[in-house]
């Protein structure tokens, strides 16, 4: 072809300056000959076309120190066409906090979200299954805790507002990268300085900053040799949609910590909840098999029933919560029961592995991963998708700045801003999550005693509780 | 103790390169290659362009009332001069300026092309040129809207010589950019023992404190050649974080920005020198 020809002769010619013109494999040589065969350059790639990357893909789109930036988003999937929502809720739906709202209106998807459906909820109520230890969150002022979005919706919205920017996005569907090539930090003389991305389809693409948003088995991390903590949990999470047995405000959000693990009903409309039941693979497994009925029944079981709790730690708990209500009349909150469940609607139930993982960086030169491939965590905290949201905050206000600045977007100097600022938000976070696992997963009395009178002091603490 | 004499030697006759000193060339040529290594001996410079690029962008997106989103410099030509390695021309030219940066050294040049030729966009935005000041000057009358010369003027060798060029090649009512080093006690225990001897910060034999010059010598021999100095700022290294910020006083490192006057000859507000300039042309000891 006239591009290995052009590259024949351009080795030819430029030999005669020395053994500087080692080429390197997949590396593109010198610009005078690289012109007709260099792969396209991009200012940022990401990779990973889920809710976290689309997101940070469309906030860079609509950032005003990035116009006339060339962005790309490799997703690996098919586009979904969002057109229209099925009536039917879907079985996977997030917990988004008011800080990702306010991220997602910020490039107007948010109103998009509003416009399909979402459930906002003014109130959480998380129990021991083990004790009656309760702690309840609540906002002061009426506010809107969090809301209950499908994650197609929030797919939805997203697709929008990337359409909206296609003349600076360009969204690459059905696009697996298969290979990543790295640049030396301080490049030397012939080899390109950019990140050199092969797809599936042996497209090749060049870019100054690729973001890897590929969830949590992440090639981009992979590749980048990055080492991550991992650990899977022995648990996966059952979900499902479920119509409740009366209509009601349902704006609660209700979490019971079993000793197999928590059991969340997450609402979604006056008369529909969604269930996320984190227990055993042997447990999620058979509540997948068995038929509607029972199913229900174990959920309103799971809810209600009493069979944990021992008289010991049912007196323990009663003494300390008057204990507590003595010294502090207003730290005992009014228990609310949660709704009961009539039946599950057919082809909603699925079950997932849970784990957690944290990578111990979050960025190399020209790198930088964000959302599940930084950080996973177990749903019973509710903030997977909501720390994928605060990285794209963070990012897109430093890759900002750094645009404004004429910096190199791939400089790890503001890229380390961006690691130092989310470790600190994540680790503890991360850390925080998994702790709860572990100390929720057992009937152990003293570890129950424990989280209860913990429960129950945090209960009454309000500053704690504001800072949860 | 630091009882210097300032001997202001002029070069008997003037050549082309009469700004331009062959012993300070010799100092970068060893270095020509290090220049893109954020992390080795130009990683000051690199930090640097924290403050002085947005010091350059905000003072003329101020000054001019049109804005490309995205392209905030889109529109202005500059001229870096003693632009090593193109460390500060890439910035501009990412902002959307036309840049052209010239330096003595064809090493320095070589780099430079080098390292914007990857960057398509860099590549057609920024041009470089081996040449010094003098040699552009007939060709290039009045052509400039802005013209940077950052961490140079302490290397010149006839620094009103540079300054008239500047002067010449900038169009009216254009901005000169300069960061330099102040000649204090302070900048030689700071910029010369600790910063090259003991730090490191600096390669060892890049400054010559007698070349070093006060902002007042600067505001004065910018005045009395057709510009007007419109700001004068003070800046700080800070080597435990690699960071430059902004400071008050001017006795270590600082900036200037002057306008050169417009076409009716009109001077800005700063216009009478001040007696202290006098002491300039004698001996003098390191002063604060």
């Amino acid at each position: 072809s006239s591009a290995e020809m052009a590259a024949v002769l351009g080795r030819a010619v430029l030999a005669p300056l020395g053994p500087r013109l080692r080429a390197r494999p997949r590396a593109p040589l010198r610009s005078a000959v690289s012109a007709a065969s260099a792969p396209p350059l991009y200012d940022v790639v990401v990779s990973g076309g889920g809710m976290v990357g689309s997101a940070m893909a469309a906030v860079l789109g609509h950032d005003i120190h990035f116009h006339g930036k060339k962005i790309a988003l490799l997703e690996a999937g098919p586009r979904k066409e969002y057109d229209h929502m099925p009536d039917s809720y879907s079985n996977r739906v997030s917990s988004v906090s008011p800080g990702s709202a306010t991220l997602l209106s910020s490039f107007g998807a948010w109103d998009h979200v509003c416009s399909l459906r979402l459930k906002p909820f003014r109130r959480m109520q998380v129990w021991d299954a083990c004790s009656e230890a309760l702690i309840i969150f609540e906002k002061d002022d009426l506010d809107d805790m969090g809301y209950i979005v499908e994650n197609d919706v929030i797919m939805s919205a997203l697709t929008k507002q990337l359409d909206a920017v296609a003349d600076r996005v360009e969204v690459f569907y059905r696009s697996r990268a298969v290979g990543y090539t790295w640049p030396l930090p301080s490049h030397s003389c012939d080899t390109s300085p950019w990140v050199q991305i092969e797809l599936a389809d042996g497209r090749r693409l060049q870019t100054k900053l690729l973001i890897g948003a590929d969830g949590h088995n992440s090639v981009v991390r992979k590749e980048a040799e990055i080492k991550n903590i991992e650990h899977q949990y022995d648990q996966s999470a059952v979900v499902a949609t479920l119509h409740l047995s009366e209509a009601t405000d349902n704006n609660v959000a209700w979490q019971r910590f079993l000793p197999t693990g928590p059991i969340a009903l997450l609402p979604l409309s006056d008369t529909a909840s969604s269930l996320v039941w984190s227990t055993s693979h042997e447990h999620a497994s058979e509540l997948l098999a068995m038929d509607e009925e029972s199913f229900v029944d174990s959920i309103n079981s799971a809810f209600w029933s009493n069979v944990n709790h021992s008289d010991f730690i049912d007196t323990a708990g009663a003494m300390f919560r008057s204990a507590i209500s003595f010294l502090k009349p207003s730290g005992t909150a009014v228990r609310q029961l949660p709704p009961s469940v009539a039946k599950v609607d057919p082809d909603s139930r699925a079950m997932f592995p849970l784990g957690m993982g944290h990578a111990t960086e979050y960025v190399q030169h020209r790198v930088v991963l964000i959302g599940d491939a930084a950080h996973r965590v177990h749903p019973l905290a509710g903030q997977g998708v909501n720390l994928g949201f605060g990285d794209i905050a963070c990012l897109a206000h430093h890759l900002s700045a750094a645009a404004f600045s004429g910096s190199d977007l791939g400089s790890l100097k503001h890229l380390l801003k961006f690691e130092t600022e989310r470790q600190r938000h994540n680790v503890s976070l991360v850390a925080a999550t998994d702790v709860l696992k572990r100390l929720y997963s057992t009937r152990l009395t003293p570890l129950v005693l424990l989280r209860t009178w913990g429960l129950q002091v945090t209960n009454a603490l309000p500053p704690v509780k504001v800072r949860i | 103790q630091l009882s210097l004499f300032r001997l202001t030697v002029k070069t008997p006759f003037r050549t082309s390169h009469s700004s331009v000193d062959s012993k300070e060339m010799k100092k970068f040529q060893l270095l020509a290659h290090k220049w893109w290594d954020e992390e080795g001996e130009y990683s000051a410079l690199h930090s640097m362009n924290d403050i002085r690029v947005p010091f350059i962008r905000d003072t003329l997106l101020s000054m001019s009332s049109n804005y490309h989103l995205g392209n905030p410099l889109s529109g202005v030509k500059i001229l870096d001069v003693g632009c090593g390695g193109g460390l500060l021309s890439e910035p501009l030219g990412r902002l959307g300026a036309s840049v052209t940066g010239i330096d003595p050294l064809e090493d320095n040049i070589r780099t430079a092309d080098q390292h914007k030729s990857f960057d398509p966009v860099l590549a057609k935005r920024i041009q470089y040129k081996s040449s010094s000041l003098e040699e552009i000057v007939e060709e290039s009358m009045e052509t400039f809207d802005v013209i940077v010369a950052s961490e140079v003027v302490e290397h010149v060798a006839d620094l009103e010589t540079f300054i008239r060029c500047c002067c010449q090649v900038l169009k009216p009512e254009g901005s000169l950019f300069i960061t330099t080093i102040n000649r204090t006690q302070l900048s030689y225990v700071l910029g010369i023992v600790v910063a090259e001897k003991i730090m490191g910060i600096v390669p060892e034999g890049t400054h010559e404190w007698e070349k070093f010059v006060p902002p007042k010598e600067l505001e004065h021999l910018l005045e009395s050649n057709g510009f007007s100095v419109k700001t004068v700022k003070g800046m700080l290294y800070n080597p435990l974080s690699g960071s430059w910020s902004w400071m008050d006083s001017t006795s270590l490192n600082y900036a200037v920005h002057a306008v050169k006057s417009g076409a009716q000859g009109q001077s800005g507000p700063t216009d009478a020198p001040s007696e202290t300039d006098t002491e300039q042309h004698s001996a003098t000891a390191g002063t604060a």
